[in-house]
């Protein structure tokens, strides 16, 4: 009865979406005048573009069972990289790549790190860098924050469509494009493309893959570049979001992205998961935030319904596991 | 080797050195088409080496591979997969979390190549799977169900459908039923005599004679790193085999392990 394989087959497909429908509903009832207003729902996801963006790429590199924890410091860097060379006044269409670039610079040192020096885990080599780059980040700056982008340079973290439905400042987030963008290139990377698939046997069986002729440690460089570049990106739209690129942007962003994918569904150990439950799952943090921003629930308690809503998820899974073994 | 056709494989004075470890010294032998030969050795004989000599995991310290009588080097599995040698492991070797037809072409996907990548085409890699776990007698649910729902039978069955899934000439099998419940080995080593009606040459490493016995033409035994023993399997006996593993020959029925004196 408890464990019935229809619906633990039906939750598993859909199970995550519907939480966070029942979370729009509930929060929406809660504060029916604040929650459903254009604004307030273009604000949850301007707000949440940047770890949209950061998830994606963490989850590429949870699926093949490793971790990047160095995705605020690269995010950090890349904002105050793409800063610096904006008010050095480079073309913007320079600075617009120096965010993704920098963060593909550090997913190849984080790559080439693990492969090369085969350290027994990524969470090492991502440890090393998460110190050593966001330390970079405040040398680059002396620790100072530097505002004043190019309007170009901002865009993609600010501007909007109204559409002519929307007052302003509502409507569809250009940032929200870039996500569903990436979010697309992505699942499409995964489902359809060879290399997509090596990701998945990689976090499945690396001995599978390698013997498969899967160039194992070419893979693992690209995800930690994916994540790298997904985290350079969301520099990008944090800095145009905020027009400035600060050093201590993104600290504890890494956690953030981990307990996105998690609460998504995806398996820690590796293999599973999807793009569609990442998504969902950074919007679950989002609404979470957002509904207890509204009803003037502190952030320390915010702190631990989110420690709280990651137990839980983890543990719906483990349920939903045992469920599938007994059928 | 007899008459004017080279055997498919033959390794000739094949060593291996791990610094100041040898693994493996002048080993020589030699495998047909269409032919099941049996390894055997005991543990540290040099049998895993050898196999993975034979599927380019290592390269050997000296000596040389001759295919169709061409001598070949292969860096890499991959180089030894394209001429048409695979590799079925102990453990299987399958990634659990995939489903059966994308283990079956994992690194060989059909699709429209872009460069590196492939755009894989999950319909014609499913009917391609279907016919041919249909051709090998092979019977799943489904091609997609994911390897880890399925017994150790049919893990071992979906290895060596991946194995043999693109015109191999010469599967390497390592163990191949040390992971199996009992009643699961009978259909497997038919599925390696299966192979060879399909005129697959077929090389099993095993410690089960009744393995080497079922399906085997030929046997040769390796004892410490050099190939020390073979015959056709017509022509010894099982006590005369293990005599060989244990590094005695002219075995007889007095030293046989299963008796007590």
């Amino acid at each position: 009865m408890l464990y019935n394989p229809k619906l633990s087959k039906f939750l598993e497909s859909y199970g995550i979406v519907l939480v966070v429908i029942v979370m729009m509903v509930v929060i929406a009832l809660s504060r029916p005048d604040v929650f459903l207003t254009p604004q307030n729902l273009t604000n949850i996801l301007k707000q949440n573009a940047t770890l949209a963006l950061v998830a994606l790429g963490m989850f590429v590199v949870i699926v093949t069972a490793g971790i990047d924890l160095s995705v605020g410091s690269t995010l950090a860097l890349s904002m105050v990289t793409l800063a610096l060379a904006s008010r050095m006044g480079l073309p913007w269409p320079v600075v617009l790549l120096i965010g993704p670039l920098v963060g593909i610079a550090v997913g190849l040192v984080n790559g080439i790190g693990l492969t090369w020096l085969k350290l027994p885990h990524p969470f090492i080599m991502t440890l090393g860098t998460l110190n050593a780059v966001r330390g970079i980040a405040y040398l680059v700056t002396e620790g100072a924050p530097i505002s004043g982008l190019q309007p170009e340079v901002r865009y993609l973290g600010q501007a909007y469509y109204d559409l002519g439905i929307f007052a302003p400042p509502a409507g569809i987030p250009a940032s929200l494009i870039v996500v569903a963008v990436c979010a697309i290139g992505l699942w499409f990377f995964l489902e359809k493309t060879s290399t997509g698939r090596h990701i998945y046997a990689i976090g499945g069986n690396p001995q599978a893959a390698r013997v498969s002729g899967v160039n194992v440690n070419g893979v693992l460089i690209l995800v930690y570049v994916i994540s790298g570049f997904m985290a350079g990106l969301g520099g990008l739209l944090l800095a145009g979001r905020t027009d400035s690129g600060f050093p201590n942007a993104g600290l504890m962003l890494e956690l953030d992205a981990i307990a996105a994918v998690i609460i998504g569904g995806a398996s820690f150990f590796g293999g599973r998961g999807t793009v569609v439950g990442v998504l969902a799952g950074v919007l679950i943090m989002g609404l979470l935030r957002n509904g207890l921003n509204i009803n003037n629930v502190s952030s320390f308690w915010q702190m631990v319904l989110i420690g709280v809503v990651i137990i839980f998820a983890v543990w719906i899974d483990v349920i939903r596991r045992r469920a599938a073994v007994r059928t | 080797m007899n008459g004017t056709a080279p055997p498919l494989l033959e390794a000739r004075g094949i060593a291996k050195y791990f610094g100041a470890i040898t693994a493996l010294h002048d080993v020589n032998f030699h495998v047909g088409r269409g032919e099941v030969l049996g390894v055997v050795g005991d543990n540290g004989a040099g049998k895993s080496t050898l196999m993975k000599i034979l599927s380019g995991l290592y390269q050997p310290s000296e000596g040389e591979l001759v295919l169709d009588g061409r001598p070949v080097r292969f860096a890499s599995p991959k180089e030894a997969r394209r001429a048409g040698i695979e590799m079925v492991y102990q453990d299987f070797a399958l990634a659990g979390n995939m489903p059966i037809y994308e283990n079956i072409y994992m690194g060989r996907e059909p699709g429209i190549k872009l460069g590196p990548l492939t755009i894989i085409d999950h319909k014609k890699a499913r009917e391609m799977a279907r016919s041919h776990l249909d051709n090998l007698h092979i019977n799943v649910k489904s091609v997609d169900q994911n390897t880890e729902d399925l017994s150790g039978g049919q893990r071992q069955a979906v290895a060596i459908a991946r194995a043999t899934a693109f015109h191999a000439q010469l599967v390497i099998m390592d163990e191949p039923t040390a992971a199996l419940a009992i009643k699961e080995v009978g259909k497997v080593l038919d599925l390696i005599r299966r192979l060879k009606d399909h005129g697959v040459a077929v090389i099993i490493i095993s410690h089960r004679m009744d393995d080497i016995f079922y399906c085997c033409d030929r046997v040769i035994a390796l004892y410490q790193g050099t190939n020390f023993a073979e015959s056709p399997l017509a022509a010894t006996s099982r006590n005369e085999v293990i005599g060989w593993i244990m590094g005695t020959k002219g075995h007889t029925e007095s030293l046989a392990h299963d008796r007590l004196q």
